[in-house]
């Protein structure tokens, strides 16, 4: 078993344990051993506040990703193959576009003279564009939006697991369908509920492109930080400290989440 | 700010380094140097108003190499104790904090009798300036017709004089001193830089701003889809979104005069070929073809005395001295002082906020 797994874990080995170790040393290692990268982000106002809205903004585009994929993933698992064929494509589509294109596309849809503000004036809506774009808002409509397949795929691929013949069972005893979807299908598609969230959450923490570009240039998150920390510190350990204290917390949540939902057993049934 | 010490670092480059090396070795025994700016349209112009020229006066070779931010690799060439890079072309700051850091060389301006007829402020023991840009006020003309558009960054910051959406720059580079201006301090008493009251000043326009853009591209962008009707951009940006039609106009005055600098690696391979050379760009005649080729203005202001450049073409330049006394000349050695340091470190909490 090692055996087969060693090509991979050597890749593992190189491509992220080492420059990652490498840069996590460079945090506390700087013409000597120091904390002060680390005093920076624990004694400065601007760290608590990026890793709060980071966050904040991780969550919330979690909870809606969560709230948009779970029906679409829904349909494609209930509908004939052809179907779900089809609602699979138009997920994975934009998942082939480059993020930066589809980052300028929300910037063409949602600025003040874009799709969106020109549409609800002219239905008479709104008489003034709304602030759609250069803000939080933005931010997390993009990044949903982007995030979007890494929450459909996981569930799809645990929702087609469960059979039909349990919700049809569920029904001849006198189940209804919506009896039998909350008791009988969300428990069981809940591992795919686990992987999508996490992965949405986790990829969100360290969006890059979304808040740069729809931000305002005040939608200051974590990574915004380590970019910046490269130019004003010009030392590496300045910013992968960031980078560093991000990692730590996320795993921190999980140890905390993990205490409270049987992580392993939800993710380990078969 | 310590010089970068890294091993790591350096070991990558090492490596990099014995790999270009044995690539450029075969070149040529005539003698040559390796110069670096940031690519793209303002580097083809520049070899064709330039370098072109100064390698053929002088019988050398200029390798080329480009790069958007030199800064870092700077670090880790002289780190390497074996620089591959001679005269690099980068925004003045970098000049003179390499400068202090040890990492660039001082220059012996016996030997660049061109740089005699630039004034004292543009070249310092460590570069001499090369080119001019300006961060300037852009408006749009559908919201601020002729006789009712904004002048000076006190009209900026006017928001019931000129009600409109706004964006200023995601730095405080020219930023804070837009906004001492605003409130009044004269644009040659700006240094040094009173910084708590360009704070609070910015403080004041803060919510009637939209945007603050991170890129050149942007801020023209922002002008031209009507996103903004004022913002605080590089005149080259403005003055090509005129050419391409769209009614948006900037004035220079109390604009931001910039410059990037021409400065020599310390311990380049090609030392004395490299002061040549400097002595050679800022020849008033190469300097004043650049801006046939590219909205940039010239760093030797001899350069409006060759003939080369069109009266009216002189009226678009930042650097024309018709233009320049209107603008503030940006301090380079207040940004790379401890004050200026601080002062850039203390812009994020600000937009944050």
């Amino acid at each position: 078993m090692l055996a087969l797994a060693s090509p991979a874990l050597l890749v593992i080995l190189l491509l992220i344990v080492l420059p990652v170790g490498w840069l996590a040393w460079q945090s506390i290692y700087h013409d000597g051993f120091t904390l002060e990268n680390y005093r920076r982000i624990f004694s400065e106002a601007i760290y608590w506040r990026s890793f709060s809205l980071t966050f904040q903004i991780s969550l919330l585009v979690t909870v809606l990703a969560l709230l948009l994929g779970y029906p679409i993933a829904y349909a494609a698992s209930v509908v004939p193959k052809g179907w779900s064929v089809l609602i699979l494509a138009l997920v994975i589509l934009p998942f082939w576009t480059s993020v930066l294109v589809r980052a300028y596309a929300w910037l063409a849809l949602l600025q003040r003279t874009g799709v969106v503000n020109q549409f609800l004036q002219y239905l008479g809506i709104i008489d003034e564009p709304l602030a759609l774009v250069h803000n939080t808002f933005g931010t997390v409509v993009a990044t949903v939006h982007i995030l979007l397949p890494f929450m459909v795929l996981p569930l799809y691929a645990t929702m087609q697991k469960i059979p039909h013949d349990l919700m049809q069972a569920g029904a001849s005893l006198g189940g209804s369908p919506s009896h039998n979807f909350w008791r009988i299908f969300l428990p069981l598609s809940l591992p795919g509920v686990l992987a999508g969230t996490t992965l949405v959450f986790v990829l969100c923490l360290g969006f890059y492109i979304t808040p740069e570009l729809l931000g305002g240039g005040r939608t200051v998150m974590v990574s915004l930080l380590v970019s910046r920390n490269v130019e004003l510190y010009d030392q590496w350990g300045a910013a992968s400290a960031v980078g560093v204290v991000l990692l730590v917390s996320v795993l921190v949540i999980f140890l905390i989440v993990g205490r409270f939902i049987p992580l392993d057993r939800i993710l380990g049934q078969k | 700010m310590a010089v970068a010490s890294n091993t790591g670092l350096r070991a990558l480059f090492g490596a990099a380094l014995g790999l270009l090396a044995s690539t450029s070795i075969a070149a040529n025994a005539a003698e040559q140097i390796t110069f670096v700016s940031q690519g793209g349209a303002y580097q083809k112009a520049q070899t064709v108003a330039i370098l072109d020229p100064s390698a053929k006066k002088l019988g050398i070779t200029i390798n080329q190499d480009s790069i958007p931010d030199a800064w870092p690799v700077i670090k880790s060439q002289v780190a390497s104790g074996k620089p591959i890079w001679d005269v690099v072309d980068v925004p003045t700051g970098y000049c003179l904090r390499g400068g202090e850091q040890g990492l660039i060389e001082k220059l012996d301006f016996s030997k660049i009798p061109n740089a005699a007829a630039m004034p004292e402020a543009y070249r310092n023991a460590y570069s001499v300036a090369y080119e001019f840009y300006s961060s300037v006020l852009a408006y749009s003309q559908k919201k601020y017709p002729d006789g009712a558009a904004p002048n000076s960054w006190a009209d900026f910051w006017d928001v019931k004089k000129f009600p409109g959406r706004r964006a200023l720059r995601n730095h405080p580079i020219a930023t804070l001193e837009a906004a001492l201006m605003a409130d009044g301090v004269a644009p040659d008493k700006l240094y040094p830089l009173d910084v708590d009251r360009a704070f609070k000043k910015l403080e004041e326009i803060k919510p009637n701003i939209t945007v603050w853009w991170t890129s050149g591209a942007q801020s023209a962008q922002l002008l031209n889809d009507g996103e903004v009707d004022m913002v605080m951009a590089w005149n080259g940006r403005v003055s090509a979104l005129t050419k391409e039609g769209a009614k948006v106009a900037y004035t220079y005055n109390q604009g931001i005069l910039q410059s990037t600098s021409l400065c020599i690696l310390k311990g380049a391979p090609n030392l004395a070929t490299a002061v040549k050379f400097l002595n050679e760009a800022v020849d008033p005649v190469h300097q004043a073809n650049l801006p046939l080729h590219i909205d940039y203005g010239p760093a030797n202001p001899k350069a409006f005395d060759t003939g080369v450049v069109k009266p009216e073409r002189v009226a678009q330049l930042p650097s024309a001295p018709d233009n320049a006394k209107k603008q503030a000349l940006m301090s380079y050695a207040w940004w790379a002082s401890p004050e200026g340091e601080a002062a850039e470190k203390r812009w994020v909490s600000f937009v944050q906020k």
